[in-house]
């Protein structure tokens, strides 16, 4: 299949970002990241610069991909990453506009790469739990509800990897930080920061410079994992809790 | 009062005010309704008159009315920084644009507030500020009792065609801003769960389509009504 590509090329953070067109020649059965690599291939053989892009695990695990495609992080396609995504879902002739993720927190590296070290600065202000070292705890020793187990199960899902963002108008990172929140306080391992991480992770949320949330929605929609935006609401709730009814 | 500051100056924070204001405005919509309604009755304004007498020289009602000045202002000045703001946190914007992800609502709240606060300044202009800081008002005396007809104010008002096409732009902004406006608050407060949300969003959707359409009855009503008599 023959397309077109317009692709986000910019040289560094600073430099001035541009549309550059391409032609490639794709096979369906490609993975969207493939079909780059065969254009990569191509710019190198004419020795020029190849388009800088982010993959890792090409599963749907990592969360390195990140790109918007067609104007939707991670492409069209419902609840799967831009590795995932399968040169099927387009037709010959096709032209696919490829930009990277766009917010202030995410600052472009270099074309489609983005800085996402803002997200690590979150986890690190709460995004863990304590606990002894020694021997390994009995899997089973705390008991656990079902549908708390769950819960915390779809909001661990997420991989991080900025696609809430990159879809958000506000370029809000809520339905990130509270993904984490839940992930770790619905469990009763994760009760004893729970106060402090839900307070931590939100200053330093907005610190970072992420926009507010204002119930858009479209983060749920684009997310690769369908985490939901109910995360969100009980982070709010969370909040709310700690700063009227927590210790500090 | 560090933690007061810090949870002001925190997304949350800012996003609570937005809540709390908005459906003290909301609630607001409903009581202003009900007075306004008495328009409609066909006995020449005097209950009208008498409400607006009793509206305005009411020393609780001036108390209120003062948290009431306060709300729009917090929800105004709140609202136009968060926007800003998230602008800014947005940084550029994409080539393609699709419509697929999130009501357009939801992405215009900014754009519908600032053409209600339009509609406002009219509104206020038009009846409020005339009210009660000129002496431009038709006067009407009920058993030896003066007062400023306020009635015939409005049915002057809206016989004019213009005035009843801002009236029914601003009250469709209002509509559209409460389309989003009255779930999102709730979610922002942490009200969200799969008992009450549908719940929630319907009365939204109910509220934000006959809260307006009431309100756009009683300019489409007057206008109809003095155009009949000529």
């Amino acid at each position: 299949m023959k397309l077109t590509l317009k692709v986000w090329r910019q040289k560094n953070n600073t430099a001035q970002g541009h549309f550059e067109n391409y032609q490639v020649e794709a096979d369906e059965h490609m993975s969207f990241l493939e079909m780059l690599d065969v254009l990569n291939q191509e710019l190198i053989e004419k020795k020029e610069d190849p388009v800088a892009f982010e993959h890792d695990c090409r599963e749907g695990i990592c969360g390195a991909c990140s790109m918007v495609i067609n104007g939707r992080p991670h492409g069209s396609q419902a609840g799967t990453t831009t590795c995932q995504l399968h040169m099927r879902a387009f037709k010959t002739g096709d032209t696919i506009t490829i930009e990277p993720f766009r917010a202030n927190a995410f600052p472009v590296i270099k074309d489609l790469a983005v800085d996402r070290s803002s997200f690590d600065a979150i986890i690190q202000a709460g995004g863990y739990i304590s606990v002894n070292t020694g021997q390994a705890p009995d899997g089973n020793a705390i008991p656990i509800e079902k549908d708390l187990a769950s819960e915390a199960f779809d909001a661990a899902t997420c991989i991080g990897c900025g696609a809430c963002v990159a879809a958000c108008p506000n370029g809000s990172a809520m339905l990130f930080t509270s993904a984490k929140i839940n992930h770790l306080g619905k469990m009763p391992q994760g009760q004893v920061e729970h106060g402090r991480r839900v307070k931590n992770m939100v200053r330093v949320m907005d610190k970072e410079g992420f926009g507010k949330c204002s119930n858009v929605g479209a983060c749920e929609v684009d997310c690769p994992k369908e985490i939901s935006t109910d995360n969100i609401a009980a982070l709010n709730r969370y909040y709310l809790g700690q700063v009227f009814g927590g210790q500090d | 009062m560090r933690w007061l500051i810090d949870f002001l100056t925190s997304s949350i924070g800012k996003k609570l005010v937005m809540s709390l204001t908005g459906l003290f405005l909301i609630s607001f919509l409903v009581v202003h309704l009900l007075g306004n309604l008495q328009l409609l009755i066909p006995d020449g304004g005097v209950k009208f008159n008498i409400y607006a007498k009793f509206m305005t020289t009411n020393p609780i009602v001036k108390f209120l009315a003062i948290g009431l000045y306060t709300g729009i202002l917090l929800h105004t000045v709140q609202g136009i920084l968060i926007v800003l703001g998230n602008k800014k946190a947005k940084g550029s914007k994409y080539a393609v644009s699709t419509y697929e992800n999130g009501s357009w609502m939801s992405k215009n709240m900014g754009l519908l507030g600032l053409l209600i606060l339009f509609f406002l300044c009219v509104h206020m202009g038009d009846f409020w500020y005339k009210m009660k800081f000129t002496d431009q008002m038709p006067m009407v005396t009920y058993d030896g009792v003066v007062m400023k007809d306020l009635y015939t104010a409005v049915y002057t008002s809206f016989s004019q065609v213009w005035i009843v096409i801002i009236y029914l732009i601003g009250l469709v902004a209002l509509s559209l801003h409460l389309l989003h406006g009255f779930q999102s608050a709730f979610t922002t407060l942490g009200l969200r769960h799969k008992k009450y949300t549908p719940l929630i969003k319907l009365m939204g959707i109910g509220f934000s389509v006959a809260i307006p359409a009431l309100y756009a009855l009683i300019p489409l009503w007057v206008l109809i009504k003095e155009a009949a008599n000529y």
